[in-house]
Order: C-alpha cells, then sequence, then structure tokens
C-alpha cells in the first residue's frame, strides 16, 4: 500500500507538469490583454505597449514559460499583475471561505443524500421513491443562482434569518460562521444531493437483488440491518467514486454560489482573474485545483480499499 | 401570534444572541454609525491611480490622495493643498504656494518636492500632464512649501489640468513613491487625504477598508465636490465588492450595506419601494455612450460611410437598450459635450434628428462603394451597457444592408483587439462601443476619444485638420464666450467628419439607506459631507 501512495504521489508530477503546460499555453494563446485593462480605457497605444514591456508581457513564449516554471519550483507562484500582490497570498486569503463551503456542501449533501437514496431504493416503485426521484430531477435541472435568489429571499430578506451575504472566519464564531454559510452550502449541495442519491438509488437496486440480501433476510436480519449493513457498503465503492467526481462540480459551482452569495472564494478570484487576464493568479488557482483533483483521486482509490478489501493495489 | 411570526421572532432572538446583537451597549451602536459599507461600481484590483486609470481607482484614490485644484459642483478648479498661486505676465511661469501644516499620512510633512515628483510623474500618464511636459522648460522646488513651472508657452487651462476629475488626477505622492516608473505600481499607499488605506484588510475582490486620518488638515470652505473641506464623518469606510447586483439590492434591503453606488436599473422600482431607502441619480454629469470607427479599413475610411450609419441611428434605441424606459435616465443630445454643461452645444448633429433615413444611408453606402463585405464589430459580454448597444447596432446595420460580423467577446479581448490596425478579417475590427463619463467631457481638453490627429488618436485613429484646429482654439480661448464659440465649431466640425457617434447621454442611480444623510449626485462618491444615524 505504503509503495501504491508513493508512486501515484510520484505520478501527479507529470500530470502538474502538463497541466502547467497547458494551463501556459492556453493562456498565451488566448485573447486579451491585461495591459489594455489596466491602461484604461482612455490609454493611446503607446501607452498600452509600455504597460506591456513593463509587465514583460512582450517577451517571448519559453523565456516567460522557463521564468514561471523556475519561480513554481521554488514555491513562488509570482505576483499579480494588478494587485501586486503575490498569488500565494491571495489564495491564502481565499481558500478558507471556499474550503469551508465545500466541506459544509459536502456534509450536507451526503448526509441527505445517502439516506435520501437508501430510502427511495427500499420503497421502490411508492410515492416516497417518486418523491425522492423527483427532486432528484428538480436537483438536476434548477440552475444554483435560481436556488440561491429564492433561498436567499425566503429565509434572509423575507425571514431575516440568516444575512443575504458575505463570510465571516470560522474563528470569529461558528454561529456567524454558519449563518453565512448554509444558505449557499444548500444552493450548491443542491446538485449534489441529486446527484449522490440517485447513484445511491440505482446501486442500492442492484445489491438489494443479491443472493446475500436473500441470505440476510432468510436468517432474520432487521431491515435496518439488511439496509446500511450488508447492502449500503456493498454498494459503497459506485457511491464514493461518485462523490469525488462531484468535488468538480462543487468546485465549478462554486463560482457561481460565491457571486450570489457574494462569499470572497477561490471561485469568484478565478473568474476576476480571467475576465482581466490576471495570468500569474489564473495559473496559480489552476495548479491549486488541479493538485487538489489528484488529491481527492488518490484518497477516493484508496478508500476503496477500505471499503471493499477484495480491491488490492 | 401565528407561527410564522413565532418562527420569525425566535430566528430573530436567535440570529440577535448569535452575534452579540441583543448586549450591544450604546458604544457599540455609536461604532456601527462610525462605519460606513458601501458597495462600489467595481473591484479596486489596483490601488495606484496614476498606473491604473480605472475610475473606481480613482474613487478610492481621492479619499487617500489630496490633490493642489479641485474642481467643484460648478466645474470650477478650486485651491486644495494650495494656499496660493502665481502667475506671471507672460502666463509662461506658474508659482505655487502649499497650504501649511499639511501631513503625510506617515507623518512626515509635505513639501514642495513631493509635489514636484507627484506632477512630474503624473505628466507622462495624462493627456493634459503630457501637453504641459511638452511646453515645460523647468519644474523644481522653491522651499519646502513653494514650487515653480516656467513653460515654453502659456498654459491658460493649467488650473483645469490640475483639479479635473477625469483619470489619471494629479495626486499629491510623497516623493519617495512618487518617483516610481509610470507605468509601475506604486508599492506603498502613502496620501495626505482624509482616510488611510488599511493595506493590511484588503482583500482585492471582495473589500478594501479606509480608515480616519485624525492628522487631516480640511480646508475652511465647506465641502463642494473635491474642493473645500474633506473631512469624512466616518472611522472607517468598508467597500464591499458584489459582483451581483440582485445580492446586492437584497443586502442593501437587510441593512447589510449602507450605500450601492451603481444599482440595476431595473432593480431600482424593487428599491423605489422599501421605505428605508433612497434612491437618486449618481451622477447628473452621466455618461456619453460612443459608436467608434476605425478610419483606417473601408468602409469607413470614407466619411460617406460613417455618415450613412449616422443617417440611420437612432439614439432613443440604443438609450431605451442600455437604461431602460425610464425617460429620466437619458437624453438624445447630439453632442460630443456633457448635456447641460456650460459649454455644451449641438452644433452640426443635424444629422442625428429627425426621422431616421434608411434609404438615404443604404444609397449613400453603395455611393461609398460599399460592396458586402463583413463589418466586423466587436461586442463586450460582459459589460451590460456595451452588450446592449451591440445588439442595437446589429440590428442598425442589417437594416441599411451592411453584413455584419458580431463577435460577441468580453472587454478584456475588445480591449486588446480595438489596438490592432491590421484589417478587420485578420484580427482587427471596423466597429466597438464604450461610454466616456459626462465629467470627462464637459471640455474637449479630457477627451482624447475627440482627437483627430490620426496615429496619435484614440482608437480608429481618425485624422481631420480642422476638428484639431477648432481644439486649439478653445485652448486659447480667453473667456467663457470664445470657449463656446471654440467648442460650437468644434462640435460642428466632428459632425462633419463623422470622427465617431455620441448614442445618446444617460445617467444610472446610486441608492443608499436613509439613515444615511448627505449622499449627493456626482461623477465620484463623495464620502465627505455623509454621515449615517
Amino acid at each position: 500500500m505504503f509503495a501504491y501512495i508513493v508512486r501515484r504521489v510520484l505520478a501527479t508530477i507529470p500530470v502538474m507538469a502538463f497541466v502547467a503546460l497547458f494551463v501556459f499555453s492556453l493562456l498565451y494563446v488566448a485573447p486579451g490583454d491585461p495591459a489594455a485593462v489596466i491602461a484604461g480605457d482612455q490609454a493611446t497605444p503607446e501607452d498600452v505597449e509600455r504597460i506591456r514591456a513593463s509587465l514583460g508581457l512582450d517577451r517571448p513564449f519559453l523565456i516567460r514559460f522557463g521564468e514561471w516554471v523556475w519561480r513554481i519550483l521554488q514555491g513562488d507562484l509570482g505576483l499579480s499583475i494588478f494587485t501586486n500582490l503575490p498569488v500565494s497570498t491571495m489564495i491564502q486569503q481565499r481558500i478558507e471561505p471556499t474550503l469551508s463551503l465545500m466541506i459544509l456542501t459536502l456534509i450536507l449533501a451526503v448526509s441527505v443524500a445517502i439516506p435520501m437514496g437508501v430510502v427511495a431504493a427500499w420503497k421502490q416503485g411508492t410515492a416516497i421513491d417518486r418523491t425522492v426521484m423527483g427532486f432528484a430531477v428538480l436537483g438536476f435541472s434548477v440552475p444554483v443562482f435560481v436556488v440561491g435568489y429564492v433561498l436567499a429571499y425566503i429565509f434572509a430578506l423575507e425571514l431575516d434569518w440568516v444575512p443575504v451575504q458575505g463570510y465571516t472566519p470560522i474563528k470569529q464564531g461558528f454561529w456567524p460562521w454558519f449563518q453565512n454559510l448554509i444558505l449557499p452550502a444548500i444552493a450548491l449541495g443542491t446538485v449534489y444531493i441529486a446527484l449522490i442519491a440517485r447513484i445511491t438509488r440505482a446501486t442500492m437496486l442492484e445489491v438489494l437483488q443479491q443472493d446475500y440480501i436473500r441470505t440476510a433476510r432468510a436468517k432474520g436480519a432487521g431491515q435496518r440491518n439488511i439496509l446500511f449493513l450488508h447492502a449500503l457498503k456493498n454498494a459503497a465503492v459506485p457511491i464514493v467514486t461518485v462523490i469525488g467526481i462531484g468535488i468538480a462540480l462543487l468546485i465549478g459551482g462554486a463560482v457561481v454560489t460565491e457571486s450570489v452569495f457574494a462569499i470572497p472564494g477561490l471561485g469568484r478570484l478565478t473568474v476576476d482573474a480571467i475576465l482581466r487576464r490576471d495570468y500569474p493568479v489564473i495559473q496559480g488557482v489552476v495548479l491549486l485545483f488541479s493538485f487538489v483533483y489528484v488529491l481527492v483521486n488518490l484518497v477516493i482509490d484508496l478508500l476503496y480499499t477500505i471499503l471493499d478489501p477484495r480491491i488490492r493495489y | 401570534m401565528d407561527r410564522r411570526d413565532f418562527l420569525k421572532a425566535s430566528a430573530g432572538i436567535a440570529t440577535l444572541a448569535g452575534t452579540g446583537g441583543l448586549a450591544a451597549p450604546a458604544l457599540a451602536q455609536g461604532a456601527a454609525a462610525r462605519t460606513l459599507r458601501f458597495v462600489p461600481q467595481a473591484n479596486l484590483a489596483n490601488f495606484d491611480p496614476i498606473w491604473g486609470t480605472q475610475y473606481v481607482v480613482r474613487n478610492a484614490s481621492v479619499l487617500v490622495w489630496d490633490t493642489l485644484y479641485g474642481l467643484d459642483a460648478q466645474l470650477q478648479p478650486k485651491r486644495q493643498m494650495v494656499e496660493s498661486e502665481e502667475v506671471s505676465a507672460d502666463g509662461k511661469t506658474w508659482t505655487f504656494k502649499l497650504r501649511e501644516g499639511l501631513m503625510w499620512h506617515d507623518g512626515t510633512p509635505v513639501r514642495a518636492a513631493d509635489c514636484v515628483a507627484s506632477l512630474t510623474r503624473w505628466m507622462v500618464r495624462d493627456g493634459m500632464g503630457q501637453m504641459l511636459r511638452a511646453i515645460q522648460d523647468e519644474l523644481a522646488a522653491v522651499d519646502d512649501r513653494t514650487f515653480r513651472w516656467r513653460l515654453k508657452s502659456p498654459y491658460p487651462k493649467m488650473l483645469i489640468a490640475l483639479g479635473k476629475t477625469n483619470t489619471p488626477m494629479a495626486f499629491m505622492m510623497p516623493e519617495r513613491l512618487a518617483k516610481t516608473d509610470p507605468f509601475e505600481q506604486i508599492k506603498e499607499y502613502v496620501g495626505s487625504g482624509p482616510m488611510r488605506f488599511a493595506r493590511n484588510e484588503w482583500v482585492p475582490g471582495a473589500k478594501s477598508v479606509f480608515t480616519k486620518f485624525e492628522q487631516y488638515r480640511g480646508r475652511s470652505e465647506a465641502p463642494s465636490w473635491l474642493s473645500g473641506n474633506k473631512t469624512v464623518n466616518f472611522d472607517r469606510i468598508e467597500w464591499i465588492i458584489m459582483p451581483d447586483p440582485a445580492t446586492a439590492s437584497a443586502a442593501l434591503q437587510n441593512g447589510e450595506i449602507d450605500w450601492w453606488e451603481t444599482p440595476l436599473t431595473d432593480l431600482v422600482p424593487s428599491l423605489r419601494r422599501n421605505r428605508n431607502i433612497k434612491v437618486d441619480i449618481a451622477d447628473p454629469l452621466g455618461n456619453i455612450g460612443s459608436f467608434r470607427f476605425n478610419h483606417l479599413h473601408a468602409p469607413f475610411n470614407d466619411v460617406r460611410a460613417r455618415r450613412a450609419v449616422a443617417m440611420a441611428l437612432s439614439q432613443e434605441d440604443y438609450m431605451r437598450s442600455v437604461v431602460g424606459d425610464d425617460r429620466s435616465l437619458w437624453q438624445a443630445a447630439a453632442s460630443f459635450f456633457t448635456h447641460g454643461t456650460p459649454l455644451f452645444s449641438e452644433a452640426g448633429g443635424e444629422i442625428l434628428k429627425g426621422p431616421r433615413n434608411i434609404e438615404g444611408a443604404k444609397a449613400l453606402l453603395r455611393e461609398a462603394g460599399y460592396n458586402g463585405q463583413p463589418i466586423t464589430v466587436l461586442v463586450a459580454q460582459d459589460q451590460a451597457p456595451l452588450k446592449a448597444m451591440g445588439e442595437v447596432t446589429n440590428a442598425l446595420l442589417r437594416s441599411i444592408g451592411m453584413n455584419v460580423d458580431f463577435v460577441a467577446t468580453d472587454w478584456g479581448t475588445v480591449g486588446q483587439r480595438r489596438a490592432s490596425k491590421s484589417p478587420p478579417g485578420q484580427g482587427g475590427w471596423h466597429i466597438f462601443h464604450t461610454w466616456h463619463a459626462g465629467a470627462d467631457c464637459t471640455n474637449p481638453a479630457t477627451q482624447i476619444q475627440i482627437r483627430t490627429n490620426g496615429d496619435g488618436a484614440w482608437f480608429g485613429w481618425p485624422k481631420d485638420g480642422a476638428v484639431e484646429a477648432a481644439r486649439d482654439k478653445w485652448f486659447v480661448a480667453p473667456d467663457i464666450a470664445a470657449e463656446k464659440a471654440a467648442v460650437a465649431e468644434m462640435n460642428r466640425e466632428l459632425w462633419r467628419h463623422v470622427t465617431y457617434i455620441p448614442n445618446g447621454f444617460y445617467k444610472t442611480y446610486q441608492a443608499w439607506r436613509s439613515n444615511v444623510s448627505g449622499v449627493i449626485g456626482a461623477p465620484i462618491p463623495f464620502f465627505w459631507g455623509v454621515s449615517k444615524s
């Protein structure tokens, strides 16, 4: 196992190198010019050129890429073209809200979706099943921002239970932190709940047809034991896979959710950086996200061995 | 009490208890009144008003950096950091004396040498500054409070240059900051304005904080725009960035913010229904929409093609698409200058008046040799007014028989591509849209977009000697009557040449909580004079 983990961690290096090259190349060929954005509407073409030169954007691709890689190897993500702040500082400023939102969403989604899927499978064909599946279809169909606006209108504006927007760091208290995040987590989690609930139901239906479930029933095992000990454990591998894949959905959805609820997270940082062509920030954030994906995949692969002892690496 | 009221009350109590609201002592409530939470028009992504010339940077900068002169509400430059000025009989030598006791935020005194360095940096980036630089003989400090500017020829608009609102404004910085290359960012944010910039609390894209500078020495005169006493009544001003207008609207209604600079017109009716919110025009000088041609390539290198578009263009179509049906927000005006200001003129603008002449435009296009080639229109989809203008232009050009290549992109790409002189089919362009703040269009000096000096002109590179000659007349005009005559001539020449097409004058709203007072309509959100109960 240890050798496998080491192999997987080493395998991330070429993956990250490829991502770095790909992102850098993509930004190089993409239209748009940060110098033009900085210079403003009143600038002359000469002003724009001088700014471009001062930012080093007029140098050849290979030189820029080489310098960037050299800095990355030294742990330096560079300076933002616009704010002049280190990219690592900007990421540090933004990582807590995004991480908080993702963790809360994940907890909420898993704790709601798995029981929903299990119950829907157990009560297959009944009104409960149809309700759960109806919710799943709705969850997939309604965009995050619509859910967000509706929740904000009801719970913030009408009921005044929670703030409309913003983020309070957890060090200032759990309750304010939770108040700021609960609506965004529900909004972001809706599609995730729908996805996990559907997969859980489908996998459970398959498992519930297996011989060992019939045997468990014949032995006189209780319904709860059958569902959660015998069936769910054997259905866990595809569910965990979907949860892992869903983290990609969360990162994408966080961009919209953070905008709707004015949460100063990495999603908004990414969008702002893309719109302004703040290359060092885009590159830094994409590298970070890529690393998170690789890490999540590794964790999921390792979880397989715990959930299904037949799996060996 | 029904179930709903019970739930609301319980949640309210829980919320109050959770946030410590129930126990808030009088002191804490006073502290809340000394903090203003403001949602600006855009993200404060950088903070150097000479390097970055976006309006949002300027608006934040007026809190931190002061100017030698400041425009008042009558558009007149008034002394600000300056105590007195003296101009020689030949108009070539200006001597400025600073007010006594001015301090930088780091506790050091403001010196004439700081102002010399600041002006030197500013001149490189500003249009009027560049004119001054071209005729400068010497700019030097005489003593700690006095500096002298010797010119090769008179520059009657000196005080306007030093006090104008358009970017980059002539902000004064300590010499060590002002010596930074004007094309590189400063690394400290030290000014002598009424507020300090709290760099450690700055989260670009999310929040910027300004704290009161207790040693600020305001003038004795009442504040009027950028002039007079600019002492701020708040200990702390928080700029909270909200990219989503619906969220900002909800936050204002919920009392989570105090003042929103640019509410979406569509959301204004719901804000008006809330008795805790006040809504009014943000800036009486508004904005002028702009339809910009590329003069280098056919068909718009022929004035007849540009004129054909003007014959068919309806400002009303543009304005309704940009600000909606609220008639108080827009004005059709055949002028390159701001509606309602002293120099406003519609001379020569008859082409935009009366019924639109679609058939005449088609005939003129044929005469200009237009043969159906694609017309590349750059449309920034991430800027609501520009997206709306682009859609109207698409319909307009098609209505006169033009073949439109509608390039839907973002502002960053438009910003790059508009600088290209290549043929439109090879990465260049024919038309793009923008808007100009009305405050920047009150006179010819502050408008780069009306220059027609070819390669030196703004994007589109128009070339016309008569427009430039009329502009020169304004610079040497001895009085307001002569200035008006020069501007009328310039407006006429601009229409004859159809340098570009102003597609309407429009205003926007601002909204604030009713416990905030002193908010005024101006080109910049001015925080002095504002208070909160």
